[in-house]
């Protein structure tokens, strides 16, 4: 395979669940259009063969939970021209990053016998909190359409133009019954990013954040507006610290007495 | 680095490819002789089962889902079967068809994507499906025709692909009008005659001989090729409700991995996936699957874990098949899910992900609120097994020079699409002669 004339692909991987990057083998229609284009130099997942760096696009998929994966990712870095950091885990922390709000020797015990063979962290950070990041795509997962817009754009050399507006625009723009007015079904629409095409609403679902807070959401309203349809400060809590717990603003949600994560079993 | 058997050697190379999350593997050589084979997960701890605790019943179907992004699907009905069981609540009739039929999605989507993406480029001898395409563009393109179809189901059951929204405890969310289906139908049709020639192509591929001894365990039905079901069942007697599981598979951890270990109490380690369920319900697969097993020369059973691929590619055509007769049965449900109250409980569920049998065990307090959960994913159950067929393979190939073993040995580990996120956890090799 020629690598002289088109620009390098590698995807990384920190923890995570491998459906963001399994959302590039998804393009069905594209994968093998998009290989005319770029070189895939290191994709573990999809390939043996792989390249030594410099890479032109990283995509890196993960949250940083290791002292190794804190040392991989300043490598990851230098060895990448442009750097896209791919779904909640990579931007926000992702599910795992519920052992920020515990105490994670508790969550190692609950899980394994022997907790002194593991090399952890505390934290399950965002990759943007260690080595400065190009672009970063949101969702639990990615959406592949963003995917293919964020790849081509950065062929064409322009920037990636992906709404930044709430889940409510797409929803009203799908013409969609609003689930909380109509039905009272509690929904975190208004202050969620968009990028999955108002998907829960369309199936009669409130919203559960997994694009993670638009920008400047007004949580406290939020907070009230959910409380109105009956649901519980704790049920509240939980809304917000699911896949995008440690994002900003949603981290610092908190309208029952007691902290999340900390009941006792 | 080639250094040959009868000296002492070393070697390591990076991070293993072409398998679902991350690990390594060490082989340990010394005069000549294998000493020790480990399969190294360090795909980094993520504690599922310890923040599940104190988050509501209705939660771990979409949380246990992150677990692994190839098989959401699987995660989502073992998390419900189990809550259900717990809170006293059965879900049968169209919403168990409906389930089943997004079941069938999964199996399409990766199995193909193993079949075309991770195993196949091994036995063409190439590094990957791009580098395949070049050779074998058509079968490539299939593949990925294939995969998009199953994606479509889990698209118009379940919301998207990776992560359905659609799937709740008791239930759905929206139940799809009958005339939704009808265009996935046309095109379950056209995959299914894609899906007969994918086994052509698979069964002419060059299998080594390896019958390996191992107990076989899968999820049974009583007349369904197993997704859905609530007994676990062996090839040597084992036959226990869901309930039992715990009394006879014991998880312990090794220092080399972040997934635990399971085996079966006093019987020792065991095998899930296509060739336990093929071996065990081979006369339950749709007419034209058991046609095209046939064809592919498959028996009765098969333990020759190179020949996964077939046994992977011949359920792939159960599941289209499956998939047009759940469409071609299906009636709207009057409402989506069955009304479901918090109750204390403890509950129990098995179903069959790709890889094979996927265990969760849920107590729920009296608020409605996890007070435990338990997951057993299919590859720690396999890990062992693995380890096993590495350790039979290495020491029947030490003649081999370090590249061309330690490429060898990775196609073994790959026989058994081992999902490593699931194991909640990562491969490597290192070869270690002295």
């Amino acid at each position: 395979m020629s690598t002289a004339s088109k620009p390098s692909l590698a995807v990384w991987k920190f923890a995570s669940c491998d459906g963001c990057q399994l959302t590039l083998l998804d393009c069905e229609d594209e994968l093998l259009a998009v290989t005319e284009r770029l070189d895939i130099a290191y994709f573990l997942e999809a390939s043996s063969a792989t390249v030594a760096g410099p890479y032109d696009l990283s995509l890196v998929e993960g949250s940083i939970t290791t002292p190794e994966d804190v040392e991989r990712i300043q490598e990851v870095r230098r060895q990448s021209r442009f750097l896209v950091t791919i779904g909640a885990c990579a931007t926000a922390g992702g599910i795992q990053a519920l052992r920020n709000f515990s105490d994670v020797v508790e969550l190692m015990r609950i899980v394994y016998a022997t907790p002194a063979f593991l090399s952890t962290l505390s934290t399950s950070t965002a990759i943007s909190e260690h080595v400065d990041v190009d672009f970063e795509l949101r969702g639990c997962p990615i959406d592949r359409s963003q995917l293919l817009e964020v790849i081509g754009a950065y062929l064409a050399g322009r920037a990636p133009e992906i709404p930044s507006h709430s889940v409510c625009v797409d929803c009203k723009q799908k013409t969609n019954v609003c689930v909380m007015v109509a039905h009272g079904t509690p929904c975190l629409g208004p202050v969620t990013h968009a990028g999955c095409g108002a998907l829960c609403p369309s199936f009669n679902r409130g919203c559960y954040g997994c694009f993670g807070p638009v920008e400047s959401p007004n949580t406290d309203a939020m907070a009230g507006a959910l409380a109105a349809t009956g649901m519980t400060a704790g049920e509240i809590d939980r809304l917000f610290h699911t896949f995008n717990a440690w994002s900003e603003p949603f981290r610092d949600m908190s309208v029952s007495v007691a902290p999340p994560m900390t009941r006792q079993s | 680095m080639t250094h040959r058997a009868t000296g002492s050697r070393a070697l390591s190379t990076g991070a293993l490819a072409r398998v679902e999350g991350e690990g390594a593997m060490r082989i340990e050589i010394t005069d000549g002789r294998l000493v020790d084979v480990q399969l190294n997960i360090y795909e980094p701890p993520r504690f599922f089962e310890g923040f599940l605790r104190g988050r509501g019943y209705r939660e771990p179907a979409d949380i246990t889902a992150r677990i692994c992004g190839i098989c959401p699907v699987a995660y989502q009905m073992s998390a419900c079967t189990a809550i259900e069981d717990a809170l006293g609540v059965t879900v049968d009739g169209q919403l168990r068809a409906l389930r089943h039929l997004l079941y069938c999605g999964e199996w399409i989507e990766s199995h193909t994507l193993h079949i075309h993406f991770l195993h196949a480029p091994d036995f063409l001898g190439y590094d990957s499906a791009v580098e395949m395409a070049a050779a074998h563009r058509g079968a490539v393109e299939r593949g990925l025709a294939v995969k998009k179809i199953g994606n479509g189901i889990l698209e118009t059951i379940g919301g998207r692909a990776i992560h359905p929204v659609n799937v709740k405890v008791g239930g759905f969310y929206r139940v799809p009008p009958r005339r939704e289906l009808q265009p996935l139908r046309d095109q379950l049709e056209r995959g299914h005659v894609l899906a007969l020639e994918v086994v052509d192509f698979v069964a002419g591929l060059d299998f080594p001989d390896q019958e390996m001894g191992y107990e076989l365990v899968a999820v049974a039905h009583p007349s369904e090729y197993p997704m859905l079901g609530d007994r676990v069942v062996s090839d040597r007697g084992l036959d226990i409700s869901a309930s039992a599981f715990l009394d006879h598979v014991q998880e312990h951890q090794v220092e080399h991995s972040t997934a635990l270990h399971a085996r079966l109490i006093q019987r020792g380690e065991y095998l899930v996936g296509p060739l336990a369920r093929y071996s065990l319900n081979a006369a339950k697969l749709s007419p034209t699957a058991a046609a095209a097993a046939a064809g592919a020369g498959l028996g009765a059973t098969c333990n020759n874990p190179f020949r996964s691929i077939v046994v992977r590619a011949v359920e792939v055509v159960h599941a289209f098949e499956t998939a047009i007769a759940l469409i071609d049965g299906y009636e709207q449900p009057d409402r989506p899910d069955v009304p479901v109250e918090a109750r204390h409980g403890i509950g129990h569920g098995v179903t069959e992900a790709p890889r094979g049998l996927l265990y969760h065990r849920y107590e729920v307090d009296d608020d409605g609120l996890i007070a435990d959960a338990v997951i057993i994913p299919p590859t720690s159950q396999n890990q062992a097994t693995i380890e096993h067929d590495l350790f039979h393979f290495v020491e029947g190939h030490l003649e081999l020079d370090d590249d061309e073993l330690r490429r060898q040995a990775e196609v073994t580990i790959r026989n058994h699409d081992p999902c490593i996120s699931c194991a909640t956890h990562f491969l490597d090799l290192t070869v270690v002669r002295s």
